[in-house]
């Protein structure tokens, strides 16, 4: 019903509640979709939290978030995408300091 | 709790192969799967187990070691390299003359799979219907041989090494034509073939390639050209554990087993004991589990999240930063789609 922009498009169940909510993620696979799963999985707020690939010739995942106790599943989307980001800044960080310290032990690069 | 705290670990942990399947293969961490464990994300507890050692690096390669991370994000990180990091490649071919032998969609094929040395971060994709190119978004190469007879050759040869001059294209001929700044920004000799002994064509005298190519940038997801990795991949560490000493003759059955270095051999007061020395060196074959004597003294699986990585550069950009590179997109995809709902909530 609020159909945003072209690149997440929110899917609202007819008669569900915004606690169940199935988001449509344009130009993505399982890249980023089993990863936020997991994420969001690790979230204790959420009762279920699942991704599809719709068609193989089709770039677009359907994200379905249910959450416990009626909260909003945009919160757990949005802390997994935070949390998911953070992770990849300390994988970036530590893999950045790891490189330059390792330079001198194999040479030029 | 009916299963002791041990085993529970050892689901969690451990892969475990035994002799016609693998076990606890899925990340089952999650919370109110485990009474008594907290597994609720922390940042925290994350930066504190996370490791990465760099155990082999040059130009083209690097072989790193990944713990503490889940197999989704690992796997991402995977994909995006083969995929997802962007590099220049060959996407325009204009061909003024191809007098060789090689059809013209075979021969622009085979230009397209050259890789490039060229920084794509220094340049933007081309707009979708823009046919020009700028200096931002393109750059143009040109691939002009012809081949003559060589006047030099003796008589009696029958060598065409000798026989012709320049009957061999190779991706050496491939010569860069800046597009307005771009001879200042990156000087002279920078942007080219990364090898330069790639064969494209042979030519007889007479017959002569003409050939003006533009290269773009683009993903790996998108033509297989763009991708800048020869291989990705990642395998997880093996873990070889005794259930009971292992002694005398057994001992030697036992290394045999096994890729050689994985278990060595202790002589403790003339008797054999056989010992663990480097699981990491085990191709996990599970022949130990074929052996009766042995399958049950012995337990076999893989760490759930220890990745050894090993990636393979085409030479565009050194391996190690590939790697930097794959992270940043990941990190981009986040950002799109925080930015996404930000703009949602405002409206």
């Amino acid at each position: 019903e609020s159909s945003v922009s072209r690149k997440t498009a929110f899917v609202q169940a007819e008669g569900a509640d915004e606690s169940c909510v199935t988001y449509v993620m344009h130009d993505e696979d399982h890249t980023l979709g089993n990863s936020l799963r997991y994420m969001i999985m690790k979230n204790p707020e959420v009762e279920f939290c699942g991704y599809s690939i719709t068609h193989p010739s089709e770039s677009k995942i359907n994200f379905r978030i249910q959450t416990k106790g009626g909260l909003p599943a945009i919160e757990p989307f949005r802390r997994g995408l935070t949390e998911l980001n953070d992770l990849c800044q300390h994988v970036l960080n530590t893999f950045e300091q790891v490189y330059s310290r390792s330079f001198s032990t194999f040479g030029k690069d | 709790m009916a299963v002791p705290r041990s085993r529970v670990d050892e689901i969690r942990n451990c892969i475990t192969l035994t002799e016609y399947g693998v076990r606890n293969v899925h990340t089952t961490d999650f919370p109110g799967n485990y009474p008594g464990y907290d597994d609720t994300w922390s940042q925290k507890r994350f930066e504190k187990n996370f490791r990465i050692n760099i155990i082999n690096m040059d130009d083209s390669t690097v072989e790193f070691d990944m713990i503490g991370i889940d197999c989704a994000i690992a796997n991402a990180f995977r994909r995006i390299l083969l995929a997802e990091v962007p590099t220049m490649a060959v996407e325009k071919v204009f061909i003024y003359n191809n007098t060789s032998i090689v059809q013209d969609e075979i021969l622009a094929h085979r230009l397209g799979l050259i890789p490039i040395k060229a920084d794509p971060r220094l340049f933007e994709y081309r707009n979708s219907g823009d046919e020009e190119g700028t200096e931002i978004d393109t750059i143009q190469l040109q691939l002009k041989v012809k081949c003559t007879r060589n006047p030099k050759a003796t008589k009696e040869s029958s060598d065409p090494r000798e026989l012709y001059v320049n009957h061999m294209v190779y991706s050496k001929h491939i010569k860069w034509i800046p597009i307005g700044n771009q001879a200042d920004h990156f000087g002279e000799a920078v942007i080219g073939p990364v090898h330069e002994d790639i064969l494209i064509a042979q030519l007889r005298p007479g017959q002569e390639l003409d050939i003006v190519m533009h290269c773009v940038k683009g993903i790996g997801k998108d033509h297989a050209k763009f991708s800048p990795v020869a291989t990705a991949s990642y395998r997880l560490l093996p873990e070889i554990t005794f259930l009971e000493p292992i002694e005398g003759e057994l001992a030697e059955k036992l290394k045999k087993c096994f890729s050689p270095g994985v278990i060595a051999i202790d002589v403790l007061e003339g008797k054999k004991l056989a010992r663990v020395a480097n699981a990491r060196l085990d191709t996990c074959t599970r022949e130990v589990l074929r052996n009766e004597e042995l399958k049950h003294k012995v337990k076999i699986g893989r760490v759930r999240d220890h990745f050894i990585f090993s990636v393979e550069s085409t030479g565009i950009l050194p391996a190690a930063v590939l790697v930097s590179e794959a992270i940043k997109v990941m990190m981009s995809k986040c950002q799109r789609f925080l930015n996404e709902l930000d703009l949602a909530q405002m409206e």
